[in-house]
């Protein structure tokens, strides 16, 4: 395959992922933007998503379609009743002290992972897609009557992957509007902007972090339910995936759900080009090292507002 | 009068947050041996005035001399090793440490020598009055004492320089009198600038008084003369 | 007896015993014992950064691979002896923690803990990329002849235990002599109050690069003996665990305390060792043990005792 097509097949791998990555930021930022907190088990809520799937997929009958649908709605839910138990128990008891939440939320880390390994085990395992066709894309070229579209071989996408982008923009966009237009929403952007202030007002404060909490939760998962089909789960799968929702969260700058969405692409993007271009190490070795600078040098990140 | 060099002086010092004007090109002189006080209703600019002195804030623009030195572009805690002492106005002790453990700290960057630390410390605190409460960890002390622990570090650094802010904040009036003898006997080997609102403490201990209003200093003198002063009176004090 | 004289006796006395099991265990547990003190070296350099300054590092697996690397590479590829390749690696180590400090120590709070977490990342996956030289995971073995140090064989069990126990023994007084004197008093009182060290005087900014030098330091001198003492060099003690566990052990043992680190390691490791028996999925207690670490017993072992032995350093 030519360079032209190459690349547009890394960009649509990269939509797929920049997808994915905005539902899994937007839950992580949501987290630290109401509650002050960095949840370091994220990225095992995303693979308890995936795993959680396949274990819904491999439990009813009656095809992948259904299964999928099951999955999408019992795995968030779950997870999330499960993020918001780990508030009440482990959270709330050290009133969400930024150093001890990180060491606290290091352990579900751990349990999480190992719990995984113990049921799941060690394996990648796959799960059917509900729907899976494949479409040809066309490619401009250069041909003997002057410029056309042809249907490089290998230049595809599939129905899935379309729908994977379609449902994460929908969610995403359901969720800017929960957090606008909807009482919660309302109690949740309160208790960002003046904790204090909003406990003076009688806001369940407590409430607030437990549904927060979930919510971030139940996003990170949502999003490894939609990704499982395309990658398989496998217990570790949460390591990158947390490493690449934090430089989108930090790049893209807190309290800012369009900066999010933005790094998202751009994050989602680049290490698609540059993976395909250039050894995946490498990409992840600039990737961490730009979230290095970026907290070193530009605290705020590339979108957001300096903090007051 | 004899003209002594100031030992802490500023020229056109100013600070700006945003659109507002917190220190408005103040010229001042603090004479080694006195006791400057430095009043003015809130929001004159008194702490952000100080805060530059010590470093805990950069000026918009003007200068800062110590002992004739510029030290407009040093840090805070180099400040504080050329010879000046800042105690906080709310009060910034080491809450989980012994009372004589937050003195030595206080000592240590000038004597090397743990002995002479821990018997320098005691010395200290039997000047302040607190040389039965050593051993006591600092939070545990009564607001009054936290106060004067404050003090007693200040007084270990034997700092050429050593200013207050609102000391007297909270203090009994027995602690206050033993606060004023305690002033009392640090002149003239140590210069004293004292923020204020108590204006009993500033008539009994001041020598001069510089009067801060809206950022800029309203009148400078003798405290009979400030007290006397219709702009100051019509600015702060009201009349009698 | 003088409190100076309790502290001698507390921790030469503890120094005293292990020398002496040398001759006391068995293999296994005296190679365990060897491993658990060059590790406890790594743990107190956390330590100094993290109980005594203040500061939670989350990229710690950086030094303690610097000083591994930094011995075992002279000496696979230069064909450097023991000595000069133990002296490179200190460098190596010192040289890391000065970079990072530079940078991370612009940032406080969480943002330090991500800016040390991705250093650490970036230094793992560097050692993946040089796989030509590392071997990246699978890492690689240090001949047997080579470890050898004034013509004592460092394979040998009893020599290898000795040699970590002199390195365990010097790091000790090392780290007692800092604490209990100037040093040691500033970086707690940055800890404990870093506005008001400042305006007592102290130059806090560098005493804390300061500390994060000498803590990377003590780490790579850890992971150095380690690849000397067990001949193994792999980039797996470079990953995120490796940053975690001397935040567990120290947490456990004592956070702030100088022979916390040692009893907490010591802990873990019988723990973990146990639990590994058991499952592959041991690590769960690691994070269990964290949950609980946190939740119920933040002192940690030798902070409890301290509470009733006021004069433990």
């Amino acid at each position: 395959m030519e360079f032209g097509p190459h690349l547009m097949l890394a960009l649509i791998e990269g939509a797929v992922l920049s997808a994915v990555l905005a539902l899994m930021a937007a839950g992580l930022s949501l987290v630290f933007g109401v509650m002050r907190v960095v949840n370091v088990a994220h990225g095992e809520f995303y693979m308890l998503g995936a795993v959680i799937a396949w274990f819904v997929a491999a439990g009813t009958g009656g095809g992948p379609a259904p299964a999928f649908v099951a999955a999408l709605v019992i795995a968030p839910l779950a997870v999330g009743t499960l993020a918001a138990l780990a508030d009440g128990l482990i959270l709330k008891r050290i009133a969400y002290d930024p150093e001890r939440t990180i060491v606290a939320t290091i352990g579900l880390l751990y349990i999480l992972q190992q719990a995984t390994l113990m049921t799941f085990g060690p394996e990648a395992r796959p799960v059917a897609p509900p729907f899976n066709m494949r479409i040809a894309l066309p490619w401009l070229a250069r041909g003997d009557e002057g410029w056309g579209l042809v249907w490089p071989w290998g230049l595809s996408v599939t129905t899935y992957k379309l729908f994977v982008i379609a449902a994460a923009a929908v969610v995403l966009v359901l969720v800017r509007r929960g957090l606008t237009h909807t009482r919660a929403g309302l109690l949740m952007r309160a208790t960002q902007i003046d904790r204090e202030t909003a406990q003076a007002f009688g806001i369940p404060v407590g409430r607030v972090y437990a549904l927060t909490f979930g919510l971030g939760a139940g996003l990170a998962a949502l999003a490894g339910v939609l990704i499982v089909p395309v990658q398989q789960a496998h217990y570790l799968m949460g390591g990158d995936a947390l490493l690449l929702s934090i430089i989108v969260v930090i790049i893209g700058g807190l309290g800012s759900l369009a900066g999010t969405i933005a790094a998202a692409v751009l994050i989602g993007m680049s290490e698609g080009i540059i993976s395909v271009f250039f050894s995946p190490t490498l990409a992840k070795i600039v990737a961490t090292l730009l979230v290095a600078f970026v907290l070193v040098f530009r605290p705020q990140g590339l979108f957001g507002q300096r903090p007051r | 009068m004899t003209a002594a060099t100031p030992l802490l002086s500023t020229r056109g010092l100013t600070r700006r947050f945003g659109g507002l004007t917190a220190v408005d090109g103040v010229d001042f002189d603090l004479v080694p041996g006195e006791v400057r006080a430095l009043i003015g209703p809130n929001g004159a600019g008194k702490t952000t005035f100080v805060s530059m002195l010590i470093g805990r804030i950069a000026p918009t623009s003007g200068t800062i001399a110590l002992g004739g030195r510029d030290i407009t572009r040093l840090p805070a805690h180099a400040r504080v090793a050329r010879g000046m002492a800042y105690t906080f106005q709310v009060t910034s002790v080491f809450q989980r440490l012994t009372v004589a453990e937050n003195v030595a700290l206080a000592l240590r960057r000038s004597e090397r020598h743990e002995r002479a630390v821990q018997a320098q410390a005691a010395a200290v605190l039997a000047r302040v009055g607190l040389e039965a409460q050593g051993g006591a960890t600092a939070g545990a002390l009564s607001y009054g004492h936290q106060r004067l622990l404050e003090v007693a570090m200040g007084l270990a650094q034997s700092p050429r320089v050593l200013i207050l802010d609102e000391p007297t904040q909270g203090l009994s009036d027995g602690e206050i009198a033993a606060f004023n003898a305690l002033v009392r006997s640090l002149v003239p080997e140590t210069t004293v600038l004292l923020i204020e609102h108590n204006m009993a403490v500033v008539m009994a201990l001041a020598t001069r008084i510089t009067v801060l209003n809206a950022g800029a200093v309203l009148a400078e003198g003798a405290p009979e003369a400030i007290r006397a002063d219709a702009r100051v009176q019509a600015a702060y004090l009201g009349t009698d | 007896m003088s409190e100076r004289g309790r502290v001698i006796l507390l921790h030469g006395g503890l120094l005293a015993v292990l020398l002496a099991l040398n001759w006391v265990l068995p293999d296994y547990h005296r190679g365990n014992l060897a491993r658990i003190m060059v590790l406890a070296v790594y743990a107190m350099g956390y330590n100094l950064l993290f109980g005594y300054t203040g500061l939670l590092s989350l990229g710690h697996a950086l030094f303690f691979a610097a000083g591994m690397y930094g011995l075992a590479l002279p000496m696979q590829h230069l064909g450097l002896s023991v000595a000069p390749a133990f002296l490179a690696a200190l460098a190596a180590g010192a040289a890391a923690g000065l970079g990072v400090g530079l940078l991370a120590l612009r940032t406080t709070g969480v943002a330090f803990m991500i800016v040390t977490l991705m250093f650490a990342q970036a230094g793992y996956l560097t050692i993946l990329l040089a796989g030509a030289w590392t071997r990246g995971d699978e890492g690689f073995t240090i001949p047997q002849a080579a470890r050898r140090i004034a013509g004592i064989d460092l394979t040998q069990p009893a020599a290898r235990y000795a040699a970590a126990w002199a390195l365990f023994a010097v790091a000790l007084a090392a780290l007692l002599w800092i604490v209990r004197h100037r040093t040691g008093r500033v970086l707690v009182a940055i800890r404990e109050n870093e506005d008001r060290a400042r305006l007592l005087g102290y130059d806090t900014h560098g005493f804390k690069l300061l500390a994060t030098v000498l803590s990377a330091t003590y780490s790579a001198a850890g992971g150095a003996a380690f690849a000397l003492l067990f001949g193994y060099a792999g980039a797996s003690f470079a990953t995120v665990q490796y940053s975690i566990l001397p935040l567990l052990w120290v947490l456990l043992g004592g956070a702030g305390t100088v022979i916390g680190p040692f009893v907490g390691t010591l802990f873990m490791f019988y723990l973990i060792d146990w639990a590994a028996d058991v499952t592959p999925a041991y690590m769960l207690l690691a994070g269990l043990a964290l949950i609980l670490l946190t939740l119920f017993l933040p002192l940690g072992i030798m902070g409890l005792v301290r509470r009733r032995l006021g004069w433990l350093p």
